[in-house]
Protein backbone atom coordinates (compact mmCIF):
# COMPACT_ATOMS: atom_id res chain seq x y z
CA UNK A 1 0.00 0.00 0.00
CA UNK A 2 1.72 3.53 -0.94
CA UNK A 3 -0.56 5.78 1.38
CA UNK A 4 -2.39 4.48 4.88
CA UNK A 5 -5.08 6.92 5.65
CA UNK A 6 -6.16 7.03 8.59
CA UNK A 7 -8.99 9.23 10.56
CA UNK A 8 -9.35 9.35 14.51
CA UNK A 9 -12.35 11.12 15.13
CA UNK A 10 -14.32 11.82 18.29
CA UNK A 11 -15.04 14.34 21.04
CA UNK A 12 -12.36 16.91 22.77
CA UNK A 13 -10.58 15.22 25.80
CA UNK A 14 -10.99 11.75 24.46
CA UNK A 15 -7.13 11.90 23.38
CA UNK A 16 -7.92 11.84 19.61
CA UNK A 17 -5.37 14.50 18.59
CA UNK A 18 -2.33 12.82 20.97
CA UNK A 19 -3.24 9.16 19.37
CA UNK A 20 -2.67 10.66 16.10
CA UNK A 21 0.50 12.35 17.28
CA UNK A 22 2.07 8.98 18.53
CA UNK A 23 1.02 7.17 15.80
CA UNK A 24 2.80 9.64 13.41
CA UNK A 25 5.94 9.49 15.59
CA UNK A 26 5.90 6.47 15.09
CA UNK A 27 5.90 5.82 11.88
CA UNK A 28 8.63 8.84 10.97
CA UNK A 29 11.05 9.27 13.47
CA UNK A 30 11.07 5.50 14.50
CA UNK A 31 10.31 3.21 11.19
CA UNK A 32 11.71 5.94 8.89
CA UNK A 33 8.63 6.52 6.70
CA UNK A 34 6.79 9.52 5.93
CA UNK A 35 3.97 10.98 8.21
CA UNK A 36 1.93 13.88 8.32
CA UNK A 37 -1.14 14.84 11.41
CA UNK A 38 -3.80 17.05 10.94
CA UNK A 39 -6.30 18.26 13.00
CA UNK A 40 -9.38 20.02 13.29
CA UNK A 41 -11.98 20.70 16.03
CA UNK A 42 -13.84 24.18 17.27
CA UNK A 43 -12.88 26.32 19.80
CA UNK A 44 -13.56 24.21 23.19
CA UNK A 45 -10.74 22.35 24.59
CA UNK A 46 -13.37 19.49 25.84
CA UNK A 47 -16.42 18.69 24.63
CA UNK A 48 -16.61 19.86 21.23
CA UNK A 49 -15.74 17.41 17.47
CA UNK A 50 -12.09 16.92 17.05
CA UNK A 51 -10.62 15.02 14.04
CA UNK A 52 -7.30 13.84 13.86
CA UNK A 53 -5.89 12.72 10.22
CA UNK A 54 -2.80 10.58 9.89
CA UNK A 55 -0.84 9.73 6.67
CA UNK A 56 1.43 7.03 6.29
CA UNK A 57 3.77 6.26 3.56
CA UNK A 58 7.11 5.14 1.99
CA UNK A 59 6.50 8.46 -0.38
CA UNK A 60 6.93 11.68 0.20
CA UNK A 61 3.66 12.75 0.76
CA UNK A 62 2.72 15.83 -0.69
CA UNK A 63 -0.86 16.10 0.05
CA UNK A 64 -1.27 16.38 3.75
CA UNK A 65 -5.02 15.52 4.05
CA UNK A 66 -6.61 12.72 4.35
CA UNK A 67 -10.30 12.54 1.92
CA UNK A 68 -10.65 8.40 2.36
CA UNK A 69 -9.47 6.78 4.96
CA UNK A 70 -8.19 3.23 5.10
CA UNK A 71 -9.36 2.93 8.48
CA UNK A 72 -11.67 5.54 10.54
CA UNK A 73 -11.63 5.20 14.70
CA UNK A 74 -15.06 6.73 15.78
CA UNK A 75 -15.60 7.33 19.50
CA UNK A 76 -18.45 9.33 18.94
CA UNK A 77 -22.12 8.85 17.47
CA UNK A 78 -20.84 11.62 15.41
CA UNK A 79 -17.73 10.86 13.94
CA UNK A 80 -19.67 7.42 12.71
CA UNK A 81 -22.64 9.43 10.94
CA UNK A 82 -19.60 12.07 9.73
CA UNK A 83 -17.02 10.15 8.48
CA UNK A 84 -18.03 6.55 7.79
CA UNK A 85 -19.20 7.12 3.89
CA UNK A 86 -15.96 8.38 3.34
CA UNK A 87 -14.44 4.75 4.08
CA UNK A 88 -12.27 3.25 1.65
CA UNK A 89 -13.31 0.08 0.04
CA UNK A 90 -11.84 -2.65 2.01
CA UNK A 91 -10.93 -0.13 4.56
CA UNK A 92 -11.53 -0.50 8.91
CA UNK A 93 -14.13 0.83 10.79
CA UNK A 94 -13.41 0.38 14.54
CA UNK A 95 -15.60 2.30 16.97
CA UNK A 96 -16.04 2.37 20.67
CA UNK A 97 -19.28 0.29 20.64
CA UNK A 98 -20.69 1.76 24.10
CA UNK A 99 -20.29 5.07 22.48
CA UNK A 100 -22.01 4.37 19.17
CA UNK A 101 -24.97 2.60 17.92
CA UNK A 102 -23.92 1.17 14.48
CA UNK A 103 -27.19 1.10 12.37
CA UNK A 104 -25.96 -0.64 9.14
CA UNK A 105 -24.89 -3.20 7.69
CA UNK A 106 -21.70 -3.20 4.80
CA UNK A 107 -19.91 -5.36 3.41
CA UNK A 108 -17.38 -2.48 2.16
CA UNK A 109 -15.48 -2.72 4.99
CA UNK A 110 -14.85 -4.32 8.11
CA UNK A 111 -16.14 -3.47 11.52
CA UNK A 112 -14.89 -3.63 14.81
CA UNK A 113 -16.29 -2.21 17.93
CA UNK A 114 -14.31 -2.45 21.33
CA UNK A 115 -15.05 -0.79 24.71
CA UNK A 116 -11.95 1.74 25.06
CA UNK A 117 -14.07 4.09 27.63
CA UNK A 118 -15.83 2.16 29.21
CA UNK A 119 -12.59 -0.56 29.97
CA UNK A 120 -10.50 2.95 31.00
CA UNK A 121 -12.81 3.74 33.92
CA UNK A 122 -13.75 -0.19 35.04
CA UNK A 123 -10.26 -1.71 35.11
CA UNK A 124 -8.00 1.82 35.25
CA UNK A 125 -10.16 3.99 36.95
CA UNK A 126 -9.27 6.42 34.33
CA UNK A 127 -10.69 7.32 31.28
CA UNK A 128 -7.80 9.43 29.98
CA UNK A 129 -5.87 6.01 29.20
CA UNK A 130 -8.94 4.83 26.75
CA UNK A 131 -7.18 6.46 23.94
CA UNK A 132 -4.27 3.94 24.48
CA UNK A 133 -6.33 0.49 24.85
CA UNK A 134 -7.81 2.06 21.37
CA UNK A 135 -4.26 2.59 19.93
CA UNK A 136 -3.11 -0.88 21.22
CA UNK A 137 -6.87 -2.55 19.37
CA UNK A 138 -6.07 -0.71 16.77
CA UNK A 139 -2.01 -2.33 16.15
CA UNK A 140 -3.29 -5.80 16.88
CA UNK A 141 -5.80 -5.17 14.50
CA UNK A 142 -4.31 -3.32 11.84
CA UNK A 143 -0.38 -3.82 12.00
CA UNK A 144 -0.03 -0.42 10.81
CA UNK A 145 2.99 0.34 12.89
CA UNK A 146 5.50 -1.75 14.94
CA UNK A 147 4.11 -2.58 18.27
CA UNK A 148 7.38 -2.18 20.00
CA UNK A 149 8.22 1.43 18.41
CA UNK A 150 4.96 2.19 18.81
CA UNK A 151 5.70 2.13 23.01
CA UNK A 152 9.02 3.98 22.69
CA UNK A 153 6.80 6.87 20.32
CA UNK A 154 4.11 6.35 23.87
CA UNK A 155 7.07 6.38 26.48
CA UNK A 156 8.16 9.61 24.60
CA UNK A 157 4.96 11.63 24.18
CA UNK A 158 3.76 11.16 27.80
CA UNK A 159 4.07 12.58 31.42
CA UNK A 160 6.91 10.66 33.43
CA UNK A 161 4.25 9.72 35.96
CA UNK A 162 1.99 8.37 33.67
CA UNK A 163 4.19 5.99 31.53
CA UNK A 164 2.88 3.02 33.23
CA UNK A 165 -0.60 2.84 33.31
CA UNK A 166 -0.09 4.22 29.45
CA UNK A 167 1.88 1.62 28.52
CA UNK A 168 -0.93 -1.20 30.14
CA UNK A 169 -3.34 0.43 28.96
CA UNK A 170 -2.07 -0.06 25.47
CA UNK A 171 -1.33 -3.90 26.50
CA UNK A 172 -5.06 -4.30 27.05
CA UNK A 173 -5.99 -3.22 24.12
CA UNK A 174 -4.05 -5.82 21.97
CA UNK A 175 -5.29 -8.59 24.48
CA UNK A 176 -8.82 -6.94 23.15
CA UNK A 177 -7.75 -7.74 20.31
CA UNK A 178 -6.95 -10.84 20.31
CA UNK B 1 20.80 21.74 19.91
CA UNK B 2 18.79 19.33 18.28
CA UNK B 3 21.68 17.12 15.97
CA UNK B 4 20.81 14.85 13.05
CA UNK B 5 17.72 13.96 13.85
CA UNK B 6 14.07 13.70 12.94
CA UNK B 7 11.53 15.22 14.77
CA UNK B 8 7.66 14.83 14.15
CA UNK B 9 6.53 18.00 14.97
CA UNK B 10 4.06 21.39 14.63
CA UNK B 11 4.59 23.59 12.06
CA UNK B 12 4.57 26.06 14.51
CA UNK B 13 7.12 24.64 17.30
CA UNK B 14 9.57 23.83 14.02
CA UNK B 15 9.20 27.89 13.41
CA UNK B 16 11.00 28.16 17.15
CA UNK B 17 13.66 25.49 16.56
CA UNK B 18 14.69 27.29 13.65
CA UNK B 19 14.41 30.45 15.09
CA UNK B 20 16.84 29.42 17.62
CA UNK B 21 19.39 28.29 14.92
CA UNK B 22 19.49 31.63 13.23
CA UNK B 23 20.53 32.91 16.55
CA UNK B 24 17.00 34.60 17.58
CA UNK B 25 17.78 36.16 21.33
CA UNK B 26 14.58 37.84 22.03
CA UNK B 27 10.67 36.85 21.18
CA UNK B 28 7.95 38.99 22.51
CA UNK B 29 4.00 37.57 21.79
CA UNK B 30 0.99 37.65 23.08
CA UNK B 31 -0.96 34.54 22.63
CA UNK B 32 -3.60 33.93 19.89
CA UNK B 33 -5.01 30.91 17.99
CA UNK B 34 -3.38 29.62 15.83
CA UNK B 35 -0.23 30.86 16.56
CA UNK B 36 0.25 30.06 20.57
CA UNK B 37 2.52 27.21 20.49
CA UNK B 38 5.10 29.44 19.13
CA UNK B 39 4.97 31.56 22.27
CA UNK B 40 4.40 28.70 24.15
CA UNK B 41 7.71 27.19 22.92
CA UNK B 42 9.56 30.10 22.95
CA UNK B 43 8.86 30.43 26.73
CA UNK B 44 11.30 27.71 27.39
CA UNK B 45 13.60 27.53 24.66
CA UNK B 46 14.16 30.96 25.45
CA UNK B 47 15.43 30.64 28.55
CA UNK B 48 17.66 27.14 27.31
CA UNK B 49 19.63 29.76 25.05
CA UNK B 50 20.16 32.64 27.14
CA UNK B 51 17.80 34.67 25.22
CA UNK B 52 14.67 36.66 26.80
CA UNK B 53 11.36 35.89 26.65
CA UNK B 54 8.19 38.13 27.19
CA UNK B 55 4.54 37.89 27.09
CA UNK B 56 3.50 41.29 26.86
CA UNK B 57 -0.14 42.99 27.79
CA UNK B 58 -1.11 43.33 23.81
CA UNK B 59 0.47 42.78 20.11
CA UNK B 60 1.15 46.60 20.47
CA UNK B 61 3.54 45.95 22.59
CA UNK B 62 5.15 42.97 20.96
CA UNK B 63 5.80 44.28 18.10
CA UNK B 64 7.63 47.38 19.98
CA UNK B 65 9.40 45.24 22.04
CA UNK B 66 10.59 42.97 19.15
CA UNK B 67 11.91 46.69 17.67
CA UNK B 68 13.63 47.85 20.65
CA UNK B 69 15.80 44.38 21.12
CA UNK B 70 16.32 44.80 17.61
CA UNK B 71 18.17 48.46 18.14
CA UNK B 72 19.87 46.81 21.24
CA UNK B 73 21.25 44.06 19.10
CA UNK B 74 19.38 41.31 19.19
CA UNK B 75 18.03 39.30 16.63
CA UNK B 76 14.46 39.19 17.51
CA UNK B 77 10.82 38.06 16.34
CA UNK B 78 7.19 37.63 17.15
CA UNK B 79 4.45 35.50 16.30
CA UNK B 80 0.68 36.11 16.01
CA UNK B 81 -2.26 36.09 13.59
CA UNK B 82 -4.48 37.91 11.43
CA UNK B 83 -5.78 40.13 14.27
CA UNK B 84 -2.36 40.70 15.82
CA UNK B 85 -1.13 41.92 12.69
CA UNK B 86 -3.87 44.36 12.62
CA UNK B 87 -2.78 45.69 15.87
CA UNK B 88 1.03 45.77 15.24
CA UNK B 89 0.31 47.68 11.96
CA UNK B 90 1.96 51.05 13.61
CA UNK B 91 5.46 49.74 14.72
CA UNK B 92 5.80 47.59 11.66
CA UNK B 93 6.00 50.98 9.52
CA UNK B 94 8.47 51.90 12.71
CA UNK B 95 10.33 48.75 11.76
CA UNK B 96 10.87 49.46 8.03
CA UNK B 97 11.45 53.11 8.24
CA UNK B 98 13.82 53.12 10.75
CA UNK B 99 15.35 49.53 8.83
CA UNK B 100 14.96 47.55 11.91
CA UNK B 101 15.58 44.26 10.75
CA UNK B 102 13.03 41.43 12.72
CA UNK B 103 11.37 38.53 11.85
CA UNK B 104 6.83 38.65 12.38
CA UNK B 105 5.28 35.33 11.92
CA UNK B 106 1.81 35.31 11.28
CA UNK B 107 -0.20 32.38 11.17
CA UNK B 108 -3.15 33.38 9.63
CA UNK B 109 -6.38 32.39 10.64
CA UNK B 110 -10.22 32.98 9.42
CA UNK B 111 -10.88 37.08 9.56
CA UNK B 112 -12.06 39.57 9.08
CA UNK B 113 -11.95 40.61 12.58
CA UNK B 114 -11.87 38.14 15.46
CA UNK B 115 -13.07 35.30 13.01
CA UNK B 116 -12.67 31.72 13.66
CA UNK B 117 -9.31 31.01 14.91
CA UNK B 118 -9.02 27.46 14.38
CA UNK B 119 -9.98 27.81 10.17
CA UNK B 120 -7.37 28.11 7.41
CA UNK B 121 -7.29 31.42 5.44
CA UNK B 122 -4.75 33.19 3.62
CA UNK B 123 -6.58 36.28 4.68
CA UNK B 124 -3.45 38.61 5.40
CA UNK B 125 -1.70 38.49 2.07
CA UNK B 126 -2.15 42.03 0.99
CA UNK B 127 -2.31 43.03 4.75
CA UNK B 128 1.59 42.44 5.24
CA UNK B 129 2.08 44.74 2.42
CA UNK B 130 -0.03 47.58 2.97
CA UNK B 131 -1.23 47.28 6.05
CA UNK B 132 1.00 50.09 7.34
CA UNK B 133 0.54 54.00 6.22
CA UNK B 134 3.06 55.27 3.93
CA UNK B 135 5.20 53.55 0.67
CA UNK B 136 7.15 50.62 1.37
CA UNK B 137 8.06 47.45 0.69
CA UNK B 138 7.84 43.92 2.68
CA UNK B 139 9.50 40.81 2.14
CA UNK B 140 7.18 37.58 2.91
CA UNK B 141 7.81 33.88 2.90
CA UNK B 142 4.72 31.31 2.50
CA UNK B 143 5.96 28.32 4.09
CA UNK B 144 4.00 24.91 2.95
CA UNK B 145 5.20 22.19 5.69
CA UNK B 146 6.94 21.81 9.07
CA UNK B 147 10.38 21.29 7.50
CA UNK B 148 10.39 24.61 5.70
CA UNK B 149 8.83 26.37 8.71
CA UNK B 150 12.46 25.47 10.39
CA UNK B 151 14.11 26.02 7.10
CA UNK B 152 12.18 29.49 6.23
CA UNK B 153 12.32 30.56 9.29
CA UNK B 154 16.18 30.25 9.63
CA UNK B 155 16.67 31.93 5.93
CA UNK B 156 13.78 34.75 7.39
CA UNK B 157 16.18 35.80 9.99
CA UNK B 158 19.08 35.68 7.20
CA UNK B 159 17.05 38.49 4.74
CA UNK B 160 16.17 40.38 7.53
CA UNK B 161 19.47 40.59 8.88
CA UNK B 162 21.02 41.07 5.56
CA UNK B 163 18.81 43.87 4.11
CA UNK B 164 18.12 45.30 7.55
CA UNK B 165 14.19 45.20 7.22
CA UNK B 166 11.07 42.94 8.48
CA UNK B 167 10.26 39.97 6.97
CA UNK B 168 7.01 38.06 7.34
CA UNK B 169 6.65 34.08 7.53
CA UNK B 170 3.30 33.65 6.17
CA UNK B 171 2.07 30.72 8.15
CA UNK B 172 -1.46 29.43 8.57
CA UNK B 173 -3.47 26.80 10.69
CA UNK B 174 -3.00 24.27 7.87
CA UNK B 175 0.98 24.78 7.97
CA UNK B 176 1.21 26.11 11.71
CA UNK B 177 -1.11 22.86 12.97
CA UNK B 178 0.22 20.29 10.87
CA UNK B 179 2.92 17.47 12.32
CA UNK B 180 5.49 16.60 10.41
CA UNK B 181 8.92 14.55 9.95
CA UNK B 182 11.60 17.68 10.26
CA UNK B 183 15.27 16.80 9.08
CA UNK B 184 17.65 18.95 11.13
CA UNK B 185 20.48 19.84 9.73
CA UNK B 186 23.42 17.52 10.06
CA UNK B 187 26.30 20.33 10.64
CA UNK B 188 25.03 23.26 12.21
CA UNK B 189 28.32 24.97 11.22
CA UNK B 190 27.70 24.51 7.43
CA UNK B 191 24.48 26.41 7.72
CA UNK B 192 24.51 30.06 6.27
CA UNK B 193 23.74 32.13 8.91
CA UNK B 194 23.99 35.76 8.15
CA UNK B 195 24.23 38.46 11.27
CA UNK B 196 23.41 42.51 10.46
CA UNK B 197 26.51 44.79 9.73
CA UNK B 198 27.08 46.84 12.57
CA UNK B 199 28.25 50.46 12.45
CA UNK B 200 31.27 50.36 15.16
CA UNK B 201 33.30 53.60 14.64
CA UNK B 202 31.30 57.11 16.09
CA UNK B 203 33.25 59.06 13.69
CA UNK B 204 32.50 57.04 10.41
CA UNK B 205 31.50 59.18 7.53
CA UNK B 206 29.49 55.93 6.38
CA UNK B 207 25.75 56.80 6.22
CA UNK B 208 23.62 54.59 9.08
CA UNK B 209 20.53 54.82 6.76
CA UNK B 210 19.01 54.50 3.53
CA UNK B 211 21.63 52.63 1.55
CA UNK B 212 20.39 50.22 -1.39
CA UNK B 213 23.52 48.65 -0.88
CA UNK B 214 22.24 48.57 3.38
CA UNK B 215 23.75 50.50 5.67
CA UNK B 216 25.61 49.51 8.71
CA UNK B 217 23.52 49.42 12.00
CA UNK B 218 24.24 52.07 14.39
CA UNK B 219 22.96 49.99 16.94
CA UNK B 220 22.40 51.04 20.76
CA UNK B 221 25.16 50.24 23.25
CA UNK B 222 28.44 50.82 21.49
CA UNK B 223 28.97 53.82 23.41
CA UNK B 224 27.89 56.26 20.91
CA UNK B 225 25.01 58.38 20.18
CA UNK B 226 22.34 56.98 17.17
CA UNK B 227 19.94 58.87 15.96
CA UNK B 228 16.95 56.71 14.68
CA UNK B 229 13.10 58.75 13.97
CA UNK B 230 10.28 57.11 11.99
CA UNK B 231 10.16 60.62 10.83
CA UNK B 232 11.65 61.65 7.24
CA UNK B 233 14.94 61.65 7.38
CA UNK B 234 18.44 61.76 6.12
CA UNK B 235 21.51 58.78 5.48
CA UNK B 236 22.52 60.14 9.61
CA UNK B 237 19.07 59.96 10.61
CA UNK B 238 19.01 63.68 11.29
CA UNK B 239 15.11 64.15 10.95
CA UNK B 240 13.92 66.71 7.91
CA UNK B 241 10.05 66.53 7.34
CA UNK B 242 9.99 69.77 5.56
CA UNK B 243 11.89 69.18 2.34
CA UNK B 244 10.32 66.71 -0.71
CA UNK B 245 13.65 66.20 -1.67
CA UNK B 246 14.40 64.11 1.73
CA UNK B 247 11.06 62.74 2.04
CA UNK B 248 11.64 61.24 -2.01
CA UNK B 249 15.00 59.96 -1.08
CA UNK B 250 13.90 57.92 2.18
CA UNK B 251 11.12 56.38 0.69
CA UNK B 252 12.73 55.50 -2.42
CA UNK B 253 15.97 54.33 -1.05
CA UNK B 254 13.98 52.29 1.48
CA UNK B 255 11.67 50.36 -1.29
CA UNK B 256 14.60 50.07 -3.86
CA UNK B 257 16.71 48.10 -1.17
CA UNK B 258 13.77 45.64 -1.59
CA UNK B 259 13.17 46.10 -5.26
CA UNK B 260 16.89 46.43 -6.41
CA UNK B 261 17.42 43.20 -4.18
CA UNK B 262 14.66 41.14 -6.22
CA UNK B 263 16.65 38.50 -7.60
CA UNK B 264 18.66 37.62 -4.46
CA UNK B 265 15.18 37.37 -2.53
CA UNK B 266 12.66 35.79 -4.37
CA UNK B 267 12.17 32.02 -5.15
CA UNK B 268 10.04 30.27 -7.16
CA UNK B 269 9.66 26.40 -7.19
CA UNK B 270 8.27 24.99 -10.76
CA UNK B 271 7.10 21.34 -11.37
CA UNK B 272 6.31 19.94 -14.78
CA UNK B 273 6.66 23.51 -16.30
CA UNK B 274 8.45 22.51 -19.30
CA UNK B 275 5.75 21.57 -21.60
CA UNK B 276 2.52 22.78 -19.29
CA UNK B 277 -0.34 24.21 -21.17
CA UNK B 278 -2.50 24.34 -17.76
CA UNK B 279 -0.71 26.40 -14.43
CA UNK B 280 -1.45 26.26 -11.19
CA UNK B 281 -0.19 29.38 -9.53
CA UNK B 282 -0.24 29.10 -5.73
CA UNK B 283 1.75 30.20 -2.71
CA UNK B 284 1.84 28.62 0.75
CA UNK B 285 -0.12 25.44 2.19
CA UNK B 286 -2.39 25.56 -1.21
CA UNK B 287 0.81 24.90 -3.36
CA UNK B 288 0.51 21.29 -1.58
CA UNK B 289 -3.27 20.41 -3.34
CA UNK B 290 -1.45 22.12 -6.04
CA UNK B 291 1.22 19.87 -7.04
CA UNK B 292 -0.81 16.76 -5.80
CA UNK B 293 -3.39 18.16 -8.28
CA UNK B 294 -0.39 18.48 -10.79
CA UNK B 295 0.61 14.94 -10.75
CA UNK B 296 -2.99 13.18 -10.65
CA UNK B 297 -3.28 15.23 -14.05
CA UNK B 298 -0.37 13.76 -15.58
CA UNK B 299 -1.12 10.52 -14.84
CA UNK B 300 -3.70 11.75 -16.91
CA UNK B 301 -1.99 12.98 -19.90
CA UNK B 302 -3.34 16.41 -19.06
CA UNK B 303 -0.31 19.04 -19.57
CA UNK B 304 -0.39 21.00 -16.02
CA UNK B 305 2.32 22.12 -14.06
CA UNK B 306 2.82 23.90 -10.77
CA UNK B 307 4.65 27.19 -10.33
CA UNK B 308 4.46 28.15 -6.60
CA UNK B 309 5.39 31.53 -4.74
CA UNK B 310 7.59 30.76 -2.34
CA UNK B 311 8.16 34.14 -1.67
CA UNK B 312 4.66 36.29 -2.58
CA UNK B 313 6.51 39.74 -1.84
CA UNK B 314 8.30 41.50 -3.15
CA UNK B 315 5.88 40.23 -6.03
CA UNK B 316 8.04 38.06 -8.81
CA UNK B 317 6.21 39.66 -11.82
CA UNK B 318 8.73 39.59 -14.26
CA UNK B 319 9.34 35.75 -13.93
CA UNK B 320 5.29 35.33 -13.79
CA UNK B 321 5.36 37.47 -17.34
CA UNK B 322 8.20 35.51 -18.42
CA UNK B 323 6.30 32.08 -17.60
CA UNK B 324 3.11 33.29 -18.71
CA UNK B 325 3.81 33.82 -22.37
CA UNK B 326 4.26 29.79 -22.78
CA UNK B 327 1.30 28.85 -21.55
CA UNK B 328 -2.29 28.97 -22.53
CA UNK B 329 -3.55 29.36 -18.83
CA UNK B 330 -3.31 30.14 -15.55
CA UNK B 331 -5.57 29.23 -12.37
CA UNK B 332 -4.55 31.10 -9.46
CA UNK B 333 -5.35 28.79 -6.22
CA UNK B 334 -5.94 31.13 -2.98
CA UNK B 335 -7.23 30.48 -0.25
CA UNK B 336 -9.50 33.91 -0.03
CA UNK B 337 -10.65 35.67 -2.58
CA UNK B 338 -8.12 36.48 -4.62
CA UNK B 339 -5.52 38.40 -3.38
CA UNK B 340 -2.20 38.10 -5.53
CA UNK B 341 -4.94 37.63 -8.81
CA UNK B 342 -4.89 41.24 -9.71
CA UNK B 343 -1.16 40.88 -9.25
CA UNK B 344 -0.89 37.74 -11.52
CA UNK B 345 -3.41 39.57 -14.35
CA UNK B 346 -0.99 42.16 -14.47
CA UNK B 347 2.05 40.52 -14.90
CA UNK B 348 0.86 38.39 -17.44
CA UNK B 349 -0.86 41.10 -19.05
CA UNK B 350 -3.06 39.23 -21.31
CA UNK B 351 -0.17 36.84 -22.62
CA UNK B 352 -1.87 33.76 -21.12
CA UNK B 353 -6.04 33.50 -19.79
CA UNK B 354 -5.64 34.23 -15.94
CA UNK B 355 -8.54 32.80 -13.73
CA UNK B 356 -8.68 32.48 -9.87
CA UNK B 357 -9.98 29.80 -8.19
CA UNK B 358 -10.45 29.71 -4.32
CA UNK B 359 -11.73 26.25 -2.17
CA UNK B 360 -15.47 25.80 -3.14
CA UNK B 361 -15.86 26.33 0.74
CA UNK B 362 -13.57 29.01 1.89
CA UNK B 363 -11.19 27.51 4.98
CA UNK B 364 -11.38 24.06 3.69
CA UNK B 365 -8.16 22.68 2.08
CA UNK B 366 -8.59 22.67 -1.90
CA UNK B 367 -9.22 19.11 -2.89
CA UNK B 368 -7.68 17.91 -5.96
CA UNK B 369 -10.43 16.68 -7.96
CA UNK B 370 -12.02 20.18 -7.41
CA UNK B 371 -9.29 21.53 -8.80
CA UNK B 372 -9.15 18.68 -11.73
CA UNK B 373 -12.35 19.47 -12.76
CA UNK B 374 -11.77 23.27 -13.26
CA UNK B 375 -8.96 22.43 -15.43
CA UNK B 376 -10.95 20.30 -17.65
CA UNK B 377 -14.07 22.72 -18.18
CA UNK B 378 -11.01 25.45 -19.30
CA UNK B 379 -9.47 22.67 -21.90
Amino acid sequence: MANINIRIAGIGGQGVVLSGIILGRTASVYEGKNAVQTQSYGSSARGGDVCSEIIISNKKIIYPQVLKSDILIALSQKAVDKYRDQILEGGTLIVDKDLTKLEFETEKFKVYGESFNKTAIDEFNNKTVANMIMLGYLVKKTEIVDVELLKKSILESVPVETKEINIKALNKGMLLAQ
Amino acid sequence: MKNNKTDFIQGNIACVEGAIVAGCKFFAGYPITPASEIAEHMSERMFQVNGTFIQTEDELSSIAAVVGSSWAGAKAMTATSGPGISLMQENIGLAIATETPLVIVDVQRGGPSTGSPSISLQGDTIQVKYGSQGEYQVISIAPSSPQEMFDYTIWAFNIAEKFRTPVFVMADVMVGHMREQVEYPEDYNELEIFDRKILDDPDSTEGRFLSTEVAPMPIFGNGFKANVTGSTHDEFGWRNVSDPKVMDNFIKKLTNKILNNKSEIIRTEKEYMEDAEVVLLSYGSVSRAALETVHTAREKEIKVGSYRLVTVWPFPEKEISKMSENVEKIIVLENNLGQIYPYVRSAVDGKAEVELLSPSVLGEFFEPNYILNKIKEAK
